[in-house]
């Protein structure tokens, strides 16, 4: 069946459609990642947007279950060029076809999704709108799909119980009890800390502060997750409590701009964000360049930090925008990109040591 | 870490000649990293045998030698220039090893000369089998269990315990040579004999076969710092088994999921991390298919031909980075030349999908085994890009130069189901067509995967591309049987084919419609050709590369500007043996030279390997097949004022009609003198009006024309096809056999074109290469070969300036050349072959256009040829340029041009030399004195005698009498002459002694066991003309090349050998090439 991309600008790409073929209107985003679509489509910081990948082919390897970053998929709609017309890999278990239908989400393929990402690029992030109706007239429509905001996407993406990932007593160093504010976390930030040994108690993004520190965890986690910053006010006034608190602190991606937020720096959103594989990131200490897993279309103003309070510990090399932030006179330091992974580099996986060691340090 | 301040003075060692496993590459990878060096300020002193290149030309290094690549050499080098450092990890194999050489024997810490890019420690933890498998067990990275042996005894033994099938690989040569795989123990025997023996330090690693699983490369780079990058990964679509350099290779890896991805490249940086390397990297891993278990097969601790692949597919300068880090410089200091924004710290994310695809020399080796292995067999190869992989796939396929298009180009239809069966457990060039013929039968997916192993995602695209092939034919009979075009042939069907690459003349042979209709279908439904840019970045960027390939369905990026004059310079595809470096050296001259005219330039071209395809070398890059409907897409769009077609070889001159229907003129020489020059008839004509003598001859159509022919001139006669280059299927025939033998081979590589037959007269061959103005010639110089008429010129050892001709037959040539140029009104450049037989001077070609001898000889007389011929093309006159026309005066250095073989690599090729040339490189010996050079280039060429001194002769009977002195001269050198029966007694009826050996069919020992006994090192071996080629000598000579003997077939080249060896040089005088 034809379906349409139609753009908050007017601009209409006419492709076939994928998945399911309700309409849909979100806010695009492009992926540059070559491999790893399954754990894209499942990164619950997609919540409340539509992911286009760059890379042509999709779908060759199908669906590995255990590959996948939380539940379910969550991206409110997915752009390809491409889907393999078969799946191809020894853990395959469905298709990505199937996949998307099974969990209702709409997508289309075979438009020219380079074209796509350059107006993207140009013209910086735009709303669209996925249909398989075709429309006389695209003014009543462009103002619907410009209307769009991304909102309520944390409450939506947040675990809704507590529950406990049991870790290793048997540690050499003893094991360390961490507790993760999950503001749409991939699996993968648990399962890091879990694979150090680490005893993971998971919270819903509205726990208080109080209830956290009252469990007396060694160190406090704040995860990734989707939208807008500074929409989470409620949020922000836990975490200023937890910034008093002197319990070690290690924050990626929306709780690296959470904690800069509460502690009153500013953020800002981006052209068009930074969503892949390869973006380098440069730790200022050594001046090592790592390649980084990305997802983000806010970033910290470094501008607006207080160097009593924060100072940048890692900046992007290609625009120079902030990568992470190390809290003075804080056992806290925060991260813009993915040390998780997942899909992505695995190079940076070296902060969760680093966060395991100032724990042990601070005990 | 900014550039270190005490490096001010570099050697890069080069590749040397192109041999298999060892091409353009290395020119490519080399030229990219003088250029990064010099634009730092560092003064680059240049050691290359390879004439041919274009980093041995002035402008890429200050001081250039074409010296042998030999340890003597290196030395007296350095203590002549004193560089303070010397960059090894470019040159390939050969560079490093050299380096290597002179590290192990103290040479380098003695003069105060360091190793930059990567230490001589590091190197050898990469390339040491025992300690590259050490480092990796320290690492915890898995390699397949293995063991390397310095005896078969002991491979034997270490094979028992690991169990059959087992893999060879010989430590320190290029190309996998000598290595294989060994099902039983007399296998083994074979294949470890031949190793130990071709391995620098006689070890070769005995390992588990892990034949079957995917085969993934990655390439890595790592600086100073310890950053480490990923550029690319690869994936081969043939499984581990078949060397890489003969898999068709797909990046990236389309079969991998992010856990297998990211394993791997995490392996990969932990290799290079651990080996320290500074620069790039390649590591070659083997995944299983069915779980994460894999192994490293191995490192390479340099640029490569993947590197190569690699920044072509990616558009990351792999060399230009590795040559910035060995100066110092971080990852992140070094600018990313495509987005000039970002920094050469980051990983390049492609939106399109690349298919590499090995050129193999089967067209060239009609008798050699086609299956492919471990030991690399092709010469080149060739890239393509699409948004798809059907797409990327068949673009690649038409860019082969073989006369291939599609999955049906080789017919296995005629084979029963048995038959096709079985040729599915072949693996050979044409596997992917067999699978397609097997598809096309209905044999499933898993059944084909089951037998080949490659990864049914590849199969099923082979399969879409066959159900397209399908709907095509069935359109096609719908049409035949008076269905109306638009009713069987939906604009939908041919939306579709296209997305998927089916060129127009495919679609028209499947579908009956006229390749014209199909093209005005085409337009006027709007599916045309759209161009995308390589820009490392998927769009995420701007970028500023003009580099561009072609996909349907998409909005064109590519935008003509309309400034300035434009041309299009078409270059030569993929190297082959006849079309080499040569030609892109060329090009790339070419196009600078346009540059400087003011013209924007626009290059297309499909090797990966080559200068011509870097992004920075034109204005504009099209990286696409060279066929006329890819390349009418292209004027299309950018609506070039000409086009110029003599610089790209064959391939470039064959596109001359397409151009001139696009209405794109052709620059230079017209197209109907072109035409001139390989039409029989016109050609005729042209002597007759300028009075020149060419030895007799015809133009016919088949064998039976073809002997009437001979027999009217009187054999031996000359058969040849016309349009060919590098003299594919050109042979002496003695007889009617022959005939229909030659005319047979003639006709099996589609020729479209007539076939020449010539009365063979055989003489000394003279070559020419001249400019003209269309008023002026002019003349860099006269060349003569060592070699008579018969062999092809490619294969000769070619002296500049000729030695042995007088001053009348100079003058001859020269007024011959004038007037030939005249007449064929060249503007530019042509190539004429002389005979010269006593006081008559034959013509026997004439090329109007660039040559394989250009670069040599432009080099040694300092003469810019190509760039003179494209400023006349301009419009300049030789005069207006400062040059007196006419012969230009000798130079007062003698230039020998020694082409090189790759024998070794091809099991099966007779090495027997003739009038179809087998060399796949060559070498410069330049000196003072004839003898000097012709040394330098027999070393540079890598026969270096004597080493055992014993040789064997074996000649026709018309050569009893010619061998008596050259016999006698090896003699006096001291060997041992072995002859067969009737050579041993015509040799001591000369008083030469001469031991008699048995001859093959005779009981042990026999001239087979002495050939195998490693106690001979040269045979001189002149077969019977003809196509009656003698079993025994093609057994001997293949046995004598695969153990590493030098082989010559030529009296002329084995008189020359023994005046090289006599007059062996204590000191050789180097020369800086950059001064001449």
């Amino acid at each position: 069946m034809k379906a349409y991309l139609i753009l908050e600008d007017g601009t209409v790409f006419t492709g076939t459609s994928i998945g399911s073929e309700r309409e849909v209107i979100s806010e695009i985003v492009f992926n540059t990642s070559m491999t790893g679509y399954l754990e894209v489509l499942t990164d619950p910081s997609y919540a409340g947007q539509a992911v286009v990948m760059t890379y042509p082919l999709i779908g060759n390897y199908g669906i590995c279950r255990e590959d996948m970053e939380s539940s379910r998929p969550w991206p409110d709609g997915y752009i390809v060029r491409e889907l393999s017309r078969i799946p191809s890999n020894f853990r395959c278990e469905d298709t990505l076809q199937h996949f998307l239908k099974s969990y209702d989400i709409p997508g289309i393929s075979g438009i020219d999704t380079r074209a796509l990402t350059k107006l993207l690029r140009e013209k910086g992030t735009m709303n669209g709108m996925i249909t398989t109706k075709e429309y006389a007239s695209l003014s009543d429509v462009c103002q619907r799909i410009k209307a769009y905001q991304v909102t309520g996407v944390v409450d939506a993406t947040t675990t809704k119980e507590v529950y406990t990932l049991p870790g290793d007593p048997d540690m050499a160093n003893g094991m360390k009890r961490v507790a993760l504010l999950d503001l749409g976390a991939k699996r993968n930030i648990a399962r890091s800390l879990n694979q150090r040994g680490c005893e993971v108690t998971v919270y819903p993004a509205h726990t208080s502060a109080e209830t956290i520190l009252a469990a007396n965890p060694d160190g406090i986690m704040l995860s990734n997750g989707p939208g807008d910053p500074k929409e989470n006010v409620a949020v922000i006034e836990e975490i200023k409590k937890l910034y008093q608190s002197d319990v070690p602190i290690f924050a990626i991606c929306l709780g690296h701009q959470l904690m800069a937020l509460a502690t009153g720096a500013d953020t800002y959103k981006l052209k068009y964000g930074h969503r892949g594989g390869n973006h380098p990131v440069k730790d200022l200490e050594t001046g090592r360049v790592y390649i980084s897993s990305q997802n983000h279309g806010y970033a910290v103003d470094t501008a607006s930090l207080d160097e009593k309070v924060a100072v940048p510990a890692f900046v992007n090399v290609n625009d120079g925008t902030n990568e992470g932030l190390k809290y003075t006179g804080k056992n806290i330091f925060t991260v813009q990109y993915h040390p998780e992974a997942c899909p992505g580099p695995q190079d940076s996986g070296y902060l969760f040591d680093r966060f395991i060691k100032m724990m042990e340090v601070e005990r | 870490m900014p550039k270190n301040p005490e490096i001010k003075k570099v050697l890069v060692i080069g590749s040397g000649p192109i041999v298999i496993g060892q091409a353009a590459e290395f020119d490519y990878a080399g030229t990219q990293a003088c250029r990064s060096l010099k634009e730092e300020g560092v003064e680059v002193v240049l050691l290359n045998s390879n004439p041919a290149t274009i980093m041995t030309d002035k402008d890429i290094a200050d001081k250039v030698y074409i010296e042998p690549l030999t340890v003597e050499v290196v030395e007296q080098l350095i203590l002549k220039e004193k560089p303070d450092s010397v960059l090894p990890t470019l040159g390939g194999q050969a560079g490093l090893n050299l380096a290597m050489e002179l590290e192990e024997a103290g040479f380098l810490k003695a003069n105060n000369v360091r190793l930059i890019g990567t230490t001589a420690q590091t190197i050898k933890k990469a390339e040491d089998r025992l300690e590259f498998k050490e480092t990796m067990e320290k690492i915890g990275e898995p390699v397949a269990p293995s063991q390397v042996v310095e005896s078969i005894e002991d491979g034997i033994a270490f094979t028992n315990t690991i169990g059959y099938p087992v893999v060879l690989r010989p430590a320190y040569t290029l190309g996998g040579s000598g290595g294989g795989i060994a099902h039983n123990e007399e296998e083994l025997i074979e294949i470890l004999g031949n190793g130990l023996r071709l391995s620098r330090v006689g070890q070769v690693l005995v390992e588990r076969c892990i034949a079957g699983w995917k085969e993934i490369e990655y390439e890595v780079m790592r600086d100073s710092a310890g950053n480490v990058i990923t550029v690319c990964n690869m994936e081969n679509i043939d499984p581990v088994g078949v060397h890489t350099g003969d898999s068709i290779v797909v990046a990236p890896s389309q079969t991998l999921g992010d856990k297998e991805y990211q394993m791997l490249r995490t392996s990969a940086l932990n290799i290079i991390t651990e080996l320290g390397i500074t620069g790039g990297c390649n590591v070659q891993y083997a995944l299983h298919p069915d779980s994460f278990e894999y192994c490293v097969i191995e490192v390479n601790p340099r640029v490569s031909r993947s590197s190569a692949l690699a920044s072509k597919a990616t558009g990351y300068p792999i060399a230009k980075v590795a040559a910035k880090i060995a100066l110092g410089y971080t990852l992140d200091e070094i600018k990313n030349a495509v987005t000039q924004k970002t920094y050469a710290s980051f990983e390049p994310m492609l939106d399109y999908c690349v298919v590499k695809m090995p050129r193999l020399p089967f067209d060239k080796f009609i008798s050699a085994k086609r299956s492919l292995g471990t030991q690399m067999k092709a010469t080149g190869e060739v890239m393509s890009i699409c948004t798809n992989f059907e797409g990327a796939l068949m673009k690649a396929i038409r860019s082969l130069e073989q006369h291939v298009d599609c999955l049906m180009s080789y017919d296995f239809s005629y084979m029963n189901d048995e038959e096709l069966e079985e040729m599915l457990h072949q693996v050979d060039d044409r596997r992917i067509w067999v699978i397609a013929e097997a598809l096309r039968r209905g044999v499933a997916a898993k059944h084909i995967h089951d037998v080949t192993k490659v990864d049914l995602w590849f199969i099923d695209k082979l399969e879409i591309l066959i159900e397209l092939e399908n709907a095509l034919k069935e359109a096609g009979r719908k049409i035949q049987s008076g269905m109306p075009v638009d009713l069987a042939f939906p604009e939908e069907l041919l939306k579709e084919a296209k997305r998927i690459e089916y060129p127009d003349t495919v679609i028209s042979r499947l579908t009956h419609i006229p390749q014209e209709e199909i093209k005005h279908m085409r337009y006027s439904s709007g599916i045309r050709a759209a161009y995308k840019m390589v820009d490392t970045c998927a769009a995420e960027f701007e970028a500023a590369t003009p580099y561009y390939y072609s996909c349907f369905g998409s909005e064109n990026e590519a935008e003509a500007s309309h400034d300035r004059k434009k041309v299009l310079v078409l270059g030569s595809g993929p190297i082959r043996i006849g079309q080499g470096i040569e030609f892109d050296f060329c090009s790339v001259h070419s196009t600078w030279a346009f540059k400087k005219e003011g013209y924007e330039t626009i290059i297309i071209n499909n090797n990966p390997e080559t200068v011509s395809t870097d992004f920075d070398i034109a204005d504009k890059l099209y990286f696409e097949p060279l066929t006329p409907e890819d390349v009418e897409s292209i004027v299309d769009i950018e609506k070039p004022d000409g086009a110029v077609v003599q610089f790209g070889g064959q391939t470039a001159i064959k596109l001359t009609e397409a151009l001139m229907k696009m209405g794109v003129p052709i620059l230079g020489t017209a197209a109907e003198d072109v035409d001139a020059a390989e039409d029989r008839e016109l050609f005729d004509e042209i002597l007759e009006q300028c009075q020149i003598p060419r030895p007799a001859g015809h133009t016919v159509f088949t064998a039976e024309e073809a002997k009437k022919a001979a027999r009217e001139l009187g054999y031996p006669v000359l058969v040849r096809p016309s349009y060919v280059l590098g003299g594919q299927g050109m042979q002496i025939a003695i007889n009617d056999e022959d005939i229909d033998e030659f005319i047979g081979i003639i006709n099996q590589i589609a020729q479209e074109h007539p076939i020449l037959v010539d009365k063979y007269i055989m003489g000394k061959e003279i070559e020419v290469d001249a400019i003209c103005d269309g008023q002026d010639i002019l003349i860099p110089g006269i060349m003569e070969h060592i070699e008579r008429t018969g062999v092809h010129s490619g294969d000769s050892i070619s002296v500049y300036p000729a030695q042995s001709i007088s001053e009348k037959n100079k003058e001859t040539i020269v007024d011959y050349t004038e007037r030939l140029a005249k007449a064929l009104h060249v503007k530019g450049m042509i190539n004429i072959q002389f005979i010269v037989d006593g006081d008559k001077v034959y013509i026997i070609e004439v090329n109007p256009r660039s040559s394989r001898t250009v670069p040599y000889i432009s080099k040694v007389t300092g003469i810019p040829i190509v760039p003179l011929a494209t400023q006349i093309i301009c419009g300049h006159t030789i005069r207006e340029m400062g040059y007196e026309p006419g012969l230009q005066p000798e130079a007062d250095y003698i230039a020998i041009k020694m082409p090189v073989f790759s024998f070794e690599k091809i099991r099966g090729a007779d090495v027997n030399l003739g009038p179809e040339m087998k060399s796949t490189g060559e070498c410069l010996g330049i000196a003072k004195t004839f003898n000097e050079a012709l040394y330098k280039a027999f070393q540079g060429a890598g026969i270096r005698l004597p080493k055992y001194k014993n040789m064997i002769i074996t000649v026709r009977d018309s050569d009893k009498e010619e061998i008596i002195p050259i016999a006698k001269r090896f003699e006096a050198l001291g060997y041992r002459i072995f002859a067969t029966r009737g050579t041993a007694q015509a040799l001591k009826a000369h008083g030469i002694k001469a031991l008699q050996v048995r001859k093959l069919e005779q009981e042990s020992p026999n001239i087979l066991d002495l050939v195998l006994g490693h106690e001979v090192d040269l045979i001189i071996d002149t077969p019977p003309q003809g196509a009656e080629h003698s079993r025994d000598g093609f057994v001997i000579r293949r046995n004598a090349v695969e153990t590493g003997v030098n082989v010559l077939t030529s009296l002329d080249t084995a008189a020359a050998l023994a005046t090289s060896m006599e007059n062996r040089a204590a000191k050789l005088t180097l020369i800086n090439i950059a001064e001449i």
